[in-house]
């Protein structure tokens, strides 16, 4: 209700340290009671010049290790990106088995990635049982990281001209083993999430981005998919193995036969590509190709290759988020890169935040943000901003972690009675 | 929506930009078992025909992605990649399109997309304080990534005079730069 005469809107930054946020980023939110009605997006708050480092510090084989670094989730998809476009300007074409290995390990590391953001996405909601639950069930991915790479985190997999650890036949039936597992449960986290009455009262038509939005503000990933735009590298590109099989991009019409681009159909999409990874990664074992798994096992002498190399490469990989883009131009008689761009796909995804929120309520930020899987870090506070008569609240994680969790809670309950 | 071949993408970029189009470069190599092609296609235009040739991408296909802009200090110039991709939705159809500019140092300009492409507005806003490259008739001017206080004039990734090497702080043991200025030194070199 506006009243004539009255300031109805006010401006909520949420952030630099924000709820539903692994890493900082700031949302100034316009709300008119409790409805938003703009936003915008603030970030740079971690920027660690890691391209500069590439440009002025490090040597091609060096950055391998600065690119896993860049983030902590997608530390396959950054290296992948970057190796493709060294290879490229470099002229150097890794071994077959290689480059089947390398999406093992990317596919493997889609598993745990969707499987951790279903988790958030189930915390941000209330239903912390199923946090729990949906984490044991990612430890089993997690195990088998550690099993083939020897890390649970930085996997260190990734070398220019092939991979630095083979997958060999004695080592199939453990992994095996686990895609079974998650064939198994894979129906009971599809109730969980999808056929909930109050998980589907809180994520349908709410945060939604619509095809031609989608489109125009270049979203892409899981997030760009749910609002039915088929856009997915390993689909459209013909990059590693991945050009080797039939891969469709998986938009949520599938399952529901329409798109609506809400929270519920970032849902539908990210529990089906974990289905699509557990396939992917038995395809590979049925066909990987024997023989070597890198190109030039002598570092120094890749090394010299490098320095003398003259040329750009443009490596591009589809991470759990979104398209992962690397761009390299390699100087002649350079010890390092003379450029290179990163894009991670939150870059562009961010930018249909303010599309998404417009119109929903605070209680909903928490878990509509979420919902791109922002790969930013870990929230506190939120403070609010009555500009009227210039009084500060604060809106503390907790409170509006309580604020999410109480919608939740009224919504069961209305159900119940 | 009729999917070209790389060499007829070339030949319409001619014949829809005269005398703007410089020259272009089709990259391809197979990949894995199968050995299906990636593709790459790099497109040279002048600044006057910039615009002109980002119109002409969205008649291949409607909506293209534009991934980023890369940007490379080369001297005397600087050039800039617009990295688009069209043809996504099929499989193995995508194509990366790499638009190339090259601009002087004296008259680093180069007009807006937004009003064409409204998501490039990032990828403009990061140019313009890591590059120095005036985006004209940009909607949003801000700084994206770097910090209110940071200096005006100063670049990141420049290789020029207009670089950051008089922020650096080294840590002992490291020379990143020869020509550090004199409180930038770190303490341990001091007499």
């Amino acid at each position: 209700m506006k009243n004539e005469g009255t300031e109805t809107t006010y401006t909520i930054p949420v952030g630099p340290i924000h709820p539903a946020l692994k890493e900082p980023i700031r949302l100034d939110l316009k709300v008119d009671g409790e409805e938003i009605v703009a936003v915008d997006v603030v970030v740079g708050q971690v920027h660690r010049g890691i391209e500069w480092l590439g440009m002025n510090r490090n040597n091609p084989i060096q950055n391998i290790y600065i690119a896993e670094r860049v983030c902590g989730i997608c530390n396959i998809s950054h290296p992948f990106a970057y190796i493709m476009a060294v290879e490229q300007a470099a002229g150097i074409t890794p071994p077959e088995r290689a480059e089947y290995i390398r999406v093992i390990t990317a596919e493997m590391e889609r598993i745990h990635s969707h499987l951790l953001w279903a988790g958030v996405a189930a915390h941000e909601l209330g239903f912390d049982s199923v946090f729990y639950l949906v984490w044991r069930v990612r430890e089993e991915i997690m195990d088998l990281v550690e099993y083939l790479t020897g890390n649970r985190v930085t996997k260190a997999m990734f070398q220019i001209g092939g991979v630095r650890r083979d997958i060999t036949e004695d080592q199939f039936p453990r992994i095996r083993k686990s895609l079974d597992y998650y064939k198994t449960v894979f129906n009971q986290l599809k109730t969980v999430f999808l056929d909930d009455r109050t998980i589907r009262m809180r994520t349908k038509n709410v945060g939604i981005l619509k095809t031609e939005d989608a489109l125009k503000l270049l979203a892409c990933g899981p997030t760009g998919r749910a609002s039915g735009v088929s856009k997915d590298v390993r689909q459209d590109q013909a990059y590693s193995a991945y050009a080797d099989m039939d891969i469709k991009a998986i938009t949520p019409d599938v399952l529901t036969g329409t798109v609506v681009g809400d929270i519920y159909d970032r849902i539908i999409v990210r529990l089906l590509e974990v289905k699509q990874s557990v396939e992917i990664i038995e395809c590979c074992l049925d066909e990987m190709p024997p023989g070597v798994i890198l190109a030039e096992p002598k570092m120094a002498k890749v090394l010299n290759t490098l320095k003398k190399a003259e040329g750009e490469g443009v490596g591009r990989h589809e991470a759990p988020r979104g398209e992962c883009i690397h761009y390299v131009r390699l100087e002649s008689g350079k010890e390092t890169l003379a450029v290179w761009k990163i894009r991670a796909p939150t870059y562009v995804n961010l930018m249909a935040v303010p599309t998404m929120l417009k119109g929903a309520q605070i209680a909903d930020v928490p878990i509509a943000f979420a919902s791109i899987d922002p790969c930013m870090s870990c929230t506190n506070r939120a403070v609010v901003v009555d500009t009227k008569a210039n009084k500060k609240s604060l809106l503390t994680n907790e409170e509006l972690h309580r604020l999410c969790v109480e919608k939740t809670r009224k919504l069961s309950n209305e159900l119940a009675r | 929506m009729e999917i070209l071949s790389p060499e007829k993408i070339v030949k319409s970029f001619k014949a829809a930009l005269g005398a703007g189009f410089l020259n272009a470069k089709i990259y391809q190599r197979e990949v894995a078992v199968k050995k299906n092609l990636f593709t790459s296609i790099w497109i040279y235009v002048k600044r006057q025909a910039f615009r002109k040739a980002v119109e002409h991408i969205c008649e291949l296909q409607e909506y293209p992605h534009l991934a980023i802009i890369s940007s490379s200090d080369l001297g005397d110039s600087v050039e800039l990649i617009y990295h688009f991709t069209i043809y996504y939705g099929q499989h193995l159809k995508e194509l990366s399109l790499g638009l190339r500019i090259s601009l002087p140092k004296d008259d680093l300009k180069i007009p807006t997309i937004t009003d064409i492409i409204p998501g490039a507005l990032f990828t403009e806003r990061e140019t313009q304080e890591m590059m120095g490259v005036e985006v004209t008739g940009i909607p949003d001017n801000r700084r994206l990534f770097l910090p209110d206080d940071f200096p005006q004039d100063v670049y990141p990734w420049r290789k020029d005079e207009k670089g950051p090497y008089d922020l650096l702080r080294v840590l002992p043991g490291h020379s990143c730069h020869s020509e550090r200025s004199e409180e930038t030194q770190d303490p341990w070199e001091k007499k």
